[in-house]
């Protein structure tokens, strides 16, 4: 699809949708958001991206291959299960890193986040492979052996 | 704590796997490698478990140190575990002949991750305590599945998908509106809570409809009469590796939630599920060994015998006796590895003569008489010949129907033993008796298949060897799983703690 | 356990999941694959509705806690049906997203959308 207004609105509007996505994804643990929303909000500006300047551009802008992106969400996913083992604690446990930036502002660093960090990934990448597996060709059809 | 991360490790094991091999991609023997290294791992993960709960008992693990029933738990009794050092050990077997059979086509459509997922939702299914988790590892299960049934994108794999997937897609909402129903009268949906509130429940009505949707969601994915036609219209089309895991595990699992819904959740009202359960694993022993006998496609023939097969195995839990879960625990360890290994043998035998098609094939005991040995050995243990692994499973169930007096399904259980055995020599005889029909030479030595093929199928027959000949300390184990099965109030309290 | 009058909004809710799923049940008994899959996705909004039911109607405040407080004062809506629908619509798109594909890759394969005339993998038939 060719439309200016698409495009010019795409170039405004991505970026934005790509901000709100890691607002949604900071915020997320205790409050409405999380990685899988702000993933899924990411994802509709790649896929806009994708609509407005076509596939190719799609996949630059995504650098990595769109299932290399949701297997390192799914690494990262699962390791934020693991530090809980050193503390002794189950599988999953969540636990906090509070740094202190001084003038009593204080920074929750936490496993719940690194494990959205994955969700949001792995959203971004298994979402965008189902897009290119349905505007490109499908990817079934360059193999044929018998029947 | 430390048997609760092991338990969480079945599960992380084949994450990684799956993350690994995933960001491996672009590089094949990378790939190849990580992928065998996480199913190997896996295999001593699930052992280190299964060592763990039978010597301390049951492992309950609280995720996210949430206390049950408001996180989620895991809670692995012997079956659990049991089922999945199987898993593991198909799963290993499979990956391995996988490096023989799969070229760089299907490596490209990602079937070393899928794998690992598959394993994933298998062995999570196996482990989980509660029925929405159950859910949620099932269509794990399911859309891994999805994906490795049409590696190769065939035409006959997307017509056998489509069938695969319609129907896969019906179980699912039905297993969810029984979730939805047995959450609103219960409150709860951890298995012991349910357990626990069940016999507190007013409207029994309903809670019957309930429990006789999830049967009718699980026992679509077990396989069993009548809503097992997607299985002998699939099962045959995907690649080699592929199907011996369906044909191993997938059914299983389904028949492994129908033993854990039937024993632990709904024992209100056995008079009807039971009883149906009962006729169920009847017909469905009668018409998959019928609709095998009618076959003449080496894979089609055996995806007719996982249906018969299931059979028993649901049979067992019917009888709802101490002998008859041993019997079904026993032979859900049995079949699953003689089943996947036929798969693996017909995939060779497939690829020395050039079909699957019994017409277009034969000479393999000329040519490769010793693919005849390792056939013969689970076609034996198949169809219950002593001293394999498969008379010992058939033996138990068929006196643990005598013992109650159901002598129609005893019956059903030895006559479809006896066609079992039609079936597996007429693929004896026309597979490796008769000669090819394109002549001496056109039947391959067993030198041609690729060793990572033959090894798996070698150890596989050697454990239907082992199991057969040495079964006592299997009873042992299946009677242990069988005895928790019996007593739910055990595995309430090791999950609850036993306060509230 | 479950104490409280059904909310009067609960009778057009189960009224309109009995209308979804007479919808759907006649999506699915059609031959044609893509009015299954229509079927499918009719059939699992009224699934997830019935999970919304089933975990009772009530007309309470959003259970979520306050920055300043560690507990939420007063009655607050049950807050699991939406994490379990939430996650069923979630599978259900994946699945229905790949089942469209599937249908996709069947038509230009096979040439048809109907499930009748899908019949490569079938043994071929007997000659009367």
């Amino acid at each position: 699809m060719s439309s200016l207004i698409l495009r010019a609105g795409t170039r405004i509007l991505a970026p934005m949708m790509i901000m709100l996505s890691l607002f949604l994804l900071w915020r997320g643990h205790n409050l409405p958001g999380g990685g899988f929303i702000g993933g899924l909000v990411a994802t509709s500006a790649i896929a806009l991206q994708g609509i407005a300047f076509g596939p190719a551009s799609m996949r630059r802008t995504l650098v990595f291959s769109p299932a290399v992106i949701a297997g390192a969400g799914v690494l990262i996913a699962a390791l934020s299960a693991l530090p809980a083992a050193l503390a002794g604690l189950p599988f999953f446990t969540g636990l906090w890193l509070k740094l202190d930036l001084g003038n009593g502002a204080v920074l929750p660093l936490s496993t719940p986040l690194l494990f959205d960090i994955g969700v949001y990934l792995t959203v971004i990448g298994g979402v965008c492979t189902l897009i290119a597996a349905l505007e490109e060709e499908p990817a079934l059809d360059d193999v044929e052996t018998g029947g | 704590m430390m048997a609760g991360w092991l338990a969480a490790f079945v599960l992380v094991v084949p994450i990684l796997s799956t993350g690994a091999t995933t960001l491996a991609h672009g590089v094949p023997r990378l790939q190849g490698w990580l992928s065998l290294l996480g199913s190997y791992l896996l295999l001593v993960v699930s052992v280190a478990l299964l060592v763990v709960v039978l010597r301390d008992g049951m492992v309950v693990l609280q995720s996210g140190n949430w206390a049950a029933p408001f996180g989620i738990t895991f809670a692995v009794d012997s079956l659990g575990a049991v089922m999945t050092v199987i898993a593991a050990i198909t799963g290993a077997a499979c990956l391995t002949f996988g490096l023989g059979e799969i070229g760089e086509a299907e490596r490209r459509a990602w079937f070393h991750p899928l794998s690992h997922v598959l394993l994933l939702g298998v062995c999570g299914a196996f482990l989980t305590g509660d029925l929405f988790n159950l859910y949620v590892w099932f269509e794990v299960m399911l859309i891994a599945s999805f994906g490795l049934m049409t590696v190769g994108g065939t035409k006959a794999q997307i017509d056998g998908a489509v069938k695969y997937v319609a129907l896969n897609l019906v179980a699912t909402l039905m297993f969810l509106l029984a979730v939805a129903l047995i959450y609103g009268l219960t409150g709860t949906l951890n298995f012991a809570d349910i357990a626990r509130s069940v016999p507190a429940v007013s409207n029994r009505g309903l809670l019957t409809a309930a429990a006789t949707l999830l049967m009718a969601a699980f026992g679509m994915k077990a396989a069993v009469f009548p809503l097992f036609f997607w299985l002998p219209a699939a099962y045959h089309t995907p690649l080699v590796s592929v199907s011996a895991v369906f044909a191993g595990l997938l059914t299983k699992v389904g028949v492994y939630a129908l033993i854990r819904a039937f024993t632990l959740l709904f024992t209100h009202d056995p008079g009807w599920t039971h009883t149906l359960l009962l006729w169920i694993a009847g017909l469905t022993m009668v018409t998959g060994v019928l609709g095998a006998a009618a076959q003449t496609e080496m894979r089609r023939i055996l995806s007719w015998h996982i249906i018969s097969q299931i059979g028993y195995m649901v049979m067992g839990l019917a009888l709802a006796t101490p002998l008859g879960l041993i019997g079904s625990v026993f032979y859900l360890v049995h079949h699953i590895i003689v089943k996947a290994n036929l798969f693996l043998i017909a995939g060779v035998a497939a690829r020395l003569t050039g079909s699957m098609e019994l017409k277009r094939i034969g000479g393999l005991y000329r040519s490769a008489p010793w693919l005849g040995v390792l056939f013969f050995i689970p076609a034996f243990s198949l169809a219950g010949f002593p001293p394999l692994s498969g008379f010992w499973a058939k033996l138990v169930l068929v006196r643990a129907a005598l013992e109650i007096g159901s002598w129609w399904i005893a019956a059903a259980a030895l006559v479809t033993g006896l066609l079992t055995i039609y079936s597996m020599t007429k693929i004896w005889a026309e597979a490796f008796w008769k000669p090819h029909p394109a002549g001496e030479s056109a039947a391959r030595p067993l030198g041609e298949a690729p060793t990572v093929m033959l090894l798996p199928i070698s150890a596989l027959a050697a454990g239907t060897v082992v199991i057969g000949l040495f079964a006592q300390p299997f009873y042992v184990v299946a009677e242990r799983a069988a005895l928790e099965l019996l007593d739910p109030a055990s595995y309430i309290a090791a999950v609850l703690g036993g306060a509230r | 356990m479950w104490k409280r009058a059904a909310d009067p909004m609960e009778l057009p809710l189960v009224l309109l999941i009995g209308l979804l799923t007479a919808v759907a049940t006649w999506l699915m008994l059609s031959r044609n694959l893509i009015r299954l899959l229509l079927g499918f996705g009719v059939l699992g909004n009224a699934v997830n509705l019935s999970i919304f039911v089933a975990g009772r109607l009530t007309r309470d405040t959003p259970p979520l806690v306050p920055l300043d407080a560690e507990t939420i004062a007063g009655a607050f809506a049950n807050p699991l049906p939406q994490a379990l629908v939430l996650t069923a619509i979630v599978i259900g798109f994946g699945l229905l997203a790949f089942a469209l594909v599937l249908a996709w890759v069947a038509y230009e394969r096979l040439g048809t959308v109907r499930t009748d005339e899908m019949r490569v993998a079938e043994p071929p038939e007997e000659k009367a």
